[in-house]
């Protein structure tokens, strides 16, 4: 099943926090659909998916503390 | 580069024109465009930024808005530099980014005869241990907007309602306090245009198109 991590930021930069998931479990995506919003000391980015299909599972809930290459989501 | 000039604006007006430009420079629809303007008074929560932070507000307006880091203050006289930049090799550059719009600063007040640097434990420009420019940027479709914020010759006392960007005790200076001489704030524009154009150049982050 993919599963959609959280990408390389920077050197140095090794983790973001979850602000909030734009779909919910359950939901169709489609590839470049941006699925979640992070959050890291200055910046607050939105990760793209890079698949298409249905979120299966959040696994990383609002709030919580991610670190780069660890799950977000898997997607069916 | 292209960029736009929206004088003195509306927070929320500025911020509606920043996400057009978003889609468009994610659509190929523009070029990367830098956007400059002074905001009338407000204060901004970012993502990481709590309401613990402002102490009052002596009625100015306060925004929760989609940037990082923490609370902050903008009014007429602080120069605020949005850059709407396709960023090329994406998530690996968002913090790279960052640094950039510090080199940004740190040239800009060079214009001036100010020795500007990074503060190894906080974002943002510094002069000694006081603080004169703030950043904090969103990322849509790997594009960047929010960007900067530069004191020309704000009214600081503002200031002193927040916690800015959640430092405790943290001082803020502005160029007109640390220059004693009155700044063109037209003027500051232009130069600040010139250290983007300038710094652009050396930047592997931003696409060149």
């Amino acid at each position: 099943m993919p599963e959609l991590k959280l990408p390389e930021l920077a050197e140095g930069v090794n983790e973001a926090v979850v602000s909030f998931w734009h779909f919910k479990e359950g939901d169709t995506i489609k590839e470049g659909d941006e699925i979640v919003e992070m959050a890291t000391d200055k910046a607050a980015f939105n990760v793209p998916c890079k698949f298409s299909g249905i979120l299966k599972k959040i696994v990383a809930q609002e709030g919580d503390t991610v670190k780069v290459g660890q799950i977000l989501a898997i997607i069916e | 580069m292209k960029h736009i000039d929206l004088g003195i604006s509306e927070y929320r007006e500025a911020y509606r024109i920043q996400r057009e430009f978003v889609d468009k420079v994610a659509n190929g629809e523009s070029d990367n465009i830098l956007i400059i303007t002074e905001h009338k008074s407000v204060i901004t929560i970012g993502r990481k930024g709590s309401a613990d932070h402002i102490f009052k507000t002596e009625d100015i307006e306060v925004l929760n808005i989609d940037r990082g880091g923490d609370v902050t203050y903008h009014g007429p006289g602080q120069l605020v530099a949005y850059p709407i930049f396709k960023l090329e090799n994406e998530a690996k550059d968002i913090h790279n980014f960052l640094k950039f719009l510090e080199d940004v600063g740190i040239n800009f007040l060079s214009r001036y005869g100010i020795a500007a640097q990074r503060n190894p434990g906080f974002r943002g420009i510094w002069v000694k241990d006081a603080k004169i420019g703030s950043i904090g940027i969103g990322v849509k479709k790997w594009v960047t907007y929010h960007g900067m914020a530069i004191n020309i010759n704000p009214d600081l006392r503002p200031f002193s309602f927040i916690k800015p960007c959640g430092i405790e005790g943290v001082k803020i200076t502005s160029l007109e306090n640390l220059s004693n001489e009155k700044i063109d704030i037209n003027d500051a524009k232009h130069k600040l245009k010139d250290s983007f154009e300038e710094i652009s150049l050396l930047a592997e982050t931003i696409c060149k198109r």
